[in-house]
């Protein structure tokens, strides 16, 4: 019987600040038993349970990407308890990861279907997984379109900004960086995430979903913009965060409803979360 | 299944030799109420009680279980590797679980035995038990199992059931498991034809008069009865102490957490509770469930409308009582259940307010 309670062994590989504010790094995980990535094989939207002995627990989403293989990668903002401690912490010390959990962004139902990625701030780990998974050559002929809004408050506030930069080049990608006013250097879009939606994103219709990820904020006014732009509740995913212990649907704490964030989600099109009381 | 009869002098000497083969569990008297321990050397389950305090729920789901453990000594070759805590999974007994507290276990294995996760704790702990039931004659006035799929001859999770006839014990064999137990004990076990159990059956339903309806709940939309008025005044009492869901033997909410001392530490699965603010408080603040309507609200709602879509096994009750005895501002389960169940949408009022 797996026991889904004990983490896989890890060493931190590298650790990386990852926003010129300091509150965010990304850290880079190594299995240290030999069979162990394997169990771990996950998917993008996906979430671990990042695992520190004597400290706790802490649910976040993975930020590296199916294709990418021999590590594993989190981008973690210092908030409480097990965060500000893994902050402090140094390559090389052990630690454990839980996982994979919950469900995922729907790849198989979105093949051939065009796909508008709306992220905001630090909630842009699990969609750079789904991007680098869709750009991935194996990847790219199964999607239509792929349109990119993502926004930061200023440039060193964007998460992974050399792979933007390169996203930015390419043809197969259109890319829709802002941020929320005029910076030196700055050649791309000014203003928050919801109006640089409305200008840049393609109309929504049968054939177009639109993944969505951020601060509650950027959801409240994107969410209005998006059925404007023509798309429907049920062409509209999001990934909802709430409070967990076990990631597993066992503990009862993170539930919307009949629904377990955890288990059930995180993953949902807001045509489910409609149907739920919401409590997230 | 085969009705035998045994005597109770035969039972206890039965039990005693047991004792070599299974950990014997059993109600015991503490000062004014009683609670399952496991049997000392000598000593007899207590018989002579309505229902424990507490549920036996802790007997599978201990109130605080160590299940992780590691070194943070650097020293140590495999430091802050977390390894699972090996757990005593030799066979155990329960004697005189009442048929509510039976079931409720049955009820809580859907939450931590499923197909896609199995929590190996209580997995293997329940595989370990052995279930004698002791069949209610004399209810409480707060008893209502028979109204919620359950009663007190009810058989659902037992693996025999005992019920008391003066110097003997007519006892029901339900499982392969039950009969072991009795084999193993080497007590001599007198075919009885079921007339007499029928008839005690019978008698004991009809004095649980307490009843509640639940027919409609399933029909009822989650999000009409989310929003429904009685919410502010079925929760205006309520102190957010938490001893509905201690006590209750279908609550499985849990903690994690960890706890050091010196170089080595555990990780332990606690009891915790819908009714605590922190149970879901956000790093952030933000609290999801942050007002007392809503944690009230959360309790009811997951007992009698989402466990009753989800599960499609009736309500996450079992009808014993415990938290309407002992909730400190008389906040009564069978009241906010008919609340529920009737509630209808006052389409007129909507229109009103649009």
């Amino acid at each position: 019987m797996q026991n889904p309670y004990v983490p896989y062994p890890v060493r931190i590989d590298d650790i990386e600040v990852a926003t010129e504010d300091k509150s965010l790094k990304t850290f880079k995980y190594v299995f240290l038993n030999d069979g162990d990535e394997e169990k771990f094989s996950y998917q993008a939207g996906q979430f671990a349970e990042l695992s520190v002995a004597g400290v706790g627990e802490i649910p976040i989403g993975i930020a590296s990407s199916p294709v990418e293989k021999g590590f594993v990668k989190f981008t973690v903002f210092k908030a409480g308890v097990v965060t500000s401690h893994l902050h402090n912490m140094k390559v090389g010390d052990i630690m454990g990861l839980r996982g994979p959990l919950g469900n995922w962004y729907p790849w198989d139902f979105l093949e051939g279907k065009n796909i508008l990625i709306v992220g905001g701030g630090f909630a842009f780990t699990t969609l750079r997984s789904s991007i680098v998974y869709m750009l991935d050559p194996a990847n790219r002929p199964k999607f239509g379109n792929i349109d990119v809004v993502y926004g930061a408050r200023t440039p060193g506030m964007l998460l992974y900004k050399n792979e933007l930069v390169e996203w930015e080049k390419r043809d197969d990608i259109n890319m829709h960086l802002t941020i929320d006013a005029p910076a030196e250097g700055w050649e791309y879009n000014v203003g928050f995430t919801p109006p640089v939606t409305e200008q840049k994103a393609p109309q929504g219709d049968d054939d177009t979903y639109a993944i969505v990820c951020g601060p509650p904020v950027m959801i409240k006014f994107t969410l209005p913009v998006l059925e404007k732009l023509g798309y429907a509740h049920d062409h509209i995913i999001m990934s909802l965060e709430n409070r967990m212990k076990c990631g597993f649907g066992m503990c009862g704490r993170c539930g919307i409803g009949k629904e377990l964030v955890c288990k059930d989600g995180p993953v949902f099109t807001l045509d489910q979360i409609n149907q739920t009381p919401r409590e997230y | 299944m085969k009705l035998v009869k045994i005597d109770k002098k035969q039972w206890a000497e039965g039990l005693e030799s047991l004792k070599k083969s299974f950990r014997l569990l059993g109600p015991v008297k503490e000062d004014s109420y009683y609670s399952f321990k496991a049997l000392k050397e000598g000593e007899q389950p207590d018989f002579s009680f309505l229902n424990t305090r507490l549920s036996p729920k802790s007997l599978l789901f201990p109130q605080s279980e160590a299940i992780v453990e590691y070194s943070l000594d650097e020293r140590d070759e495999d430091h802050h590797v977390m390894k699972a805590i090996e757990t005593d999974d030799s066979p155990r007994a329960v004697l005189g679980i009442r048929p509510c507290d039976a079931k409720a276990v049955t009820l809580v294995n859907l939450n931590f035995d499923t197909s896609e996760y199995k929590d190996p704790y209580w997995v293997k702990a329940l595989a370990a038990t052995t279930f004698i039931g002791l069949a209610c004659d004399t209810p409480k006035s707060t008893c209502f199992c028979t109204s919620v799929g359950c009663g007190p001859y009810h058989e659902e999770g037992l693996d025999l059931l005992l019920a008391d006839e003066g110097e003997t014990y007519l006892v029901k064999i339900l499982t392969e498991k039950g009969g072991n137990f009795l084999s193993t004990a080497g007590l001599e076990a007198v075919d009885e034809d079921t007339t007499l159990f029928d008839a005690k059956k019978k008698a004991a339903e009809a004095k649980i008069i307490s009843t509640i309806a639940t027919d409609n709940l399933k029909g009822q939309d989650i999000l009409d009865l989310h929003e429904a008025p009685f919410w502010e005044d079925i929760s205006f009492a309520c102190l957010n102490c938490g001893t509905c869901t201690y006590t209750c033997p279908t609550c499985w909410c849990f903690d994690l957490q960890d706890e050091i001392h010196g170089k080595s530490g555990k990780r332990f699965k606690n009891w915790d509770s819908c009714m605590f603010p922190l149970f879901t408080l956000h790093t952030t603040g933000h609290n999801p469930r942050g007002t007392k309507l809503q944690r009230v609200r959360q309790r009811f709602m997951h007992k009698l409308k989402y466990f009753v879509d989800k599960y499609d096994q009736g309500i996450m009750c079992v009808g014993c009582g415990r938290c309407v005895n002992q909730c400190p501002v008389n906040i009564d389960i069978r009241k906010v259940c008919a609340l529920m169940n009737d509630h209808k949408v006052d389409e007129q009022a909507c229109a009103v307010q649009e």
